[in-house]
């Protein structure tokens, strides 16, 4: 619980670092500039993003774990947002369909303009046989909005990475197939971890809530 | 099943409750090195031919540790019985040929990684992510293991309170990675003799009265003679990662979304334990499946693996 108020706390600390320049002048007029806010790193911050890790998703493009939420807008900025962040395998049957549906029930418990701040990211778990052609096709069949959701590949050991910095369990067993946890992680724009549940076949009314808070503010625009 | 489960569950907790305990440490190398003196005095001849076959001679002379390149050695494909099989139907692992460290990890080797890499330096590494807040904590700052000069006997103690995440990439930076669990079972199922001596009533209260006995500080990597493969001290120094350490403990069904407790903790579907009776790997196995990869303890360390084929070529490191 400490844990879990401290990154809380550490999110909220980065986004008032990150947003002090625009803010104090309009705020507090009358006091003297602020100092300027140390700027923290990654590994301060406790964001999952400071692994540098390549993923490619369901269209080919590769890019960085953490840099993935990056949007390039038509002035060059970049926007970054919050983002639930999952594992699964294309071939899964049974949980990964509903994984995908709960999501999707997720994201329809939010307001649009909030929904529309919130990215998917989806990394399977299963890189020797997932490749880019069968992440289309999954995406294309269970995901949602083809803007905001991406599916993602890597290596097997950043998968590796990837699942110890999520939490996921998972093994593959002789079938082929691989037994695995489905916790649900939800990162703010920075990759700092807000919230997360293991229950995917009913809502989490407080993961919901964390959900809504999360994404209620726009989203980070680069300097 | 059930009763299977129980037994699993029961060695997790005593393995939980063990590692809590600063005072479970080590030592098994007592005993290594009272074998170590006998079989100096001894004729190595026949039982140990093969191990001094797989170490060109070098079996019963201590390896060099500060060596530039750190030793590997081959561990040929095989079979083995796993404690945890592939699946139900199935129970025999069939193991590739791959690439062992033949010690774990040193105090002055991670040393000598962390002044590379600082971002690995205890002062970096930010507490929840990558590592807890207990990383390196016996260290006297960023880059010293010890205070003052250090002896080479203690730079010689296998680095310990790392994560799985700082083990990962310290193997990295030597071009290998943590063994599997696989990996590791099958190089441990050996003794110095035999390639499989898990049947062994003595070979299992070795190891057993390791986990009994207490210590104060950790001995040097190499205190024991080398099993057939010449790998040291893989029982009696240190708790070690496995590289799918997620793959330890997972529910055989993650439809059941009951009790998402019992599931994470008590995973026995996946796990047949086949071989009650080898409570020694059993213990090890149920230590390591309560760990989170960025957990820490100071009886914790590792060593590095590497796969003899060749793998795929991973994606390039460099921005994309």
């Amino acid at each position: 619980m400490n844990h879990r108020r401290s990154v809380l706390q550490q999110a909220g600390a980065a986004l008032v670092a990150l947003a002090l320049p625009g803010f104090s002048k309009a705020a507090a007029p009358h006091h003297p500039p602020a100092q300027p806010a140390p700027v923290q790193t990654l590994a301060e911050r406790k964001s999952l993003y400071q692994l540098r890790l390549p993923l490619t998703d369901q269209l080919g493009v590769t890019t960085w774990w953490g840099e993935f939420g990056d949007v390039v807008q038509k002035d060059g900025k970049k926007t970054a947002h919050p983002r639930l962040v999952s594992m699964f395998y294309t071939r899964c049957d049974m949980v990964c369909p509903m994984l995908f549906e709960s999501i999707r029930l997720m994201e329809a418990t939010l307001p649009v303009a909030s929904r529309q701040r919130l990215r998917i990211s989806l990394v399977t778990l299963d890189p020797e046989r997932d490749d880019v052609a069968s992440l289309k096709q999954t995406a294309d069949q269970r995901g949602g909005d083809a803007a905001r959701w991406r599916l993602y590949r890597s290596d097997l050991a950043d998968v590796r990475k990837i699942a110890g910095l999520l939490g996921v369990q998972y093994r593959r067993l002789g079938s082929g197939d691989f037994s695995h946890s489905t916790p649900v992680v939800l990162l703010d724009a920075l990759g700092v971890e807000v919230g997360r549940t293991e229950q995917i076949t009913k809502p989490d009314p407080g993961f919901l809530k964390v959900l809504a808070a999360a994404t209620a503010s726009p989203g980070l625009v680069s300097p | 099943m059930n009763r299977l489960k129980q037994v699993w569950c029961t060695a997790t907790r005593l393995a939980g409750h063990m590692i809590s305990r600063p005072a479970m440490v080590v030592a098994l190398w007592g005993l290594g090195g009272l074998a170590g003196l006998a079989a100096f005095a001894g004729s190595l001849q026949a039982p140990l031919a093969q191990a001094r076959a797989n170490n060109s001679g070098q079996a019963n002379s201590r390896p060099a540790t500060n060596a530039s390149a750190p030793a590997y050695r081959d561990v040929p494909t095989g079979s083995f019985t796993s404690l945890l099989p592939p699946s139900e139907q199935q129970s025999i692992v069939k193991m590739p040929a791959f690439k062992l460290r033949v010690m774990p990890v040193t105090q002055a080797e991670y040393a000598g990684f962390v002044r590379r890499e600082a971002q690995w330096r205890r002062s970096h590494v930010s507490a929840g992510v990558l590592a807890d807040a207990l990383y390196l904590q016996s260290w006297v700052n960023d880059l010293q293991p010890f205070a003052g000069p250090a002896k080479q006997q203690q730079l010689q103690q296998p680095v310990t309170q790392v994560s799985w995440f700082a083990a990962q990439a310290f193997c990295e930076s030597e071009g290998a990675r943590l063994p599997t669990w696989h990996e590791w079972e099958y190089a441990a199922a050996a003794d110095e003799r035999r390639r499989d001596a898990r049947t062994d009533a003595v070979w299992r209260n070795r190891i057993l009265a390791w986990y009994g006995q207490t210590s104060k500080a950790l001995p040097s990597v190499g205190g024991q003679l080398p099993n057939v493969y010449g790998i040291h001290d893989l029982h009696g120094l240190i708790w070690e990662w496995v590289d799918d350490i997620g793959a330890l403990m997972v529910s055989g069904d993650n439809r059941n979304q009951g009790d998402p407790d019992i599931a994470r903790f008590c995973g026995a579907g996946a796990i047949s334990a086949n071989d009650r009776a080898n409570y020694p790997v059993l213990m090890r196995m149920a230590m390591l499946s309560s760990l989170k990869a960025v957990d820490t303890n100071r009886n914790l360390g590792f060593r590095c693996a590497k796969s003899l084929a060749t793998r795929p070529a991973t994606p390039s490191r460099k921005k994309p």
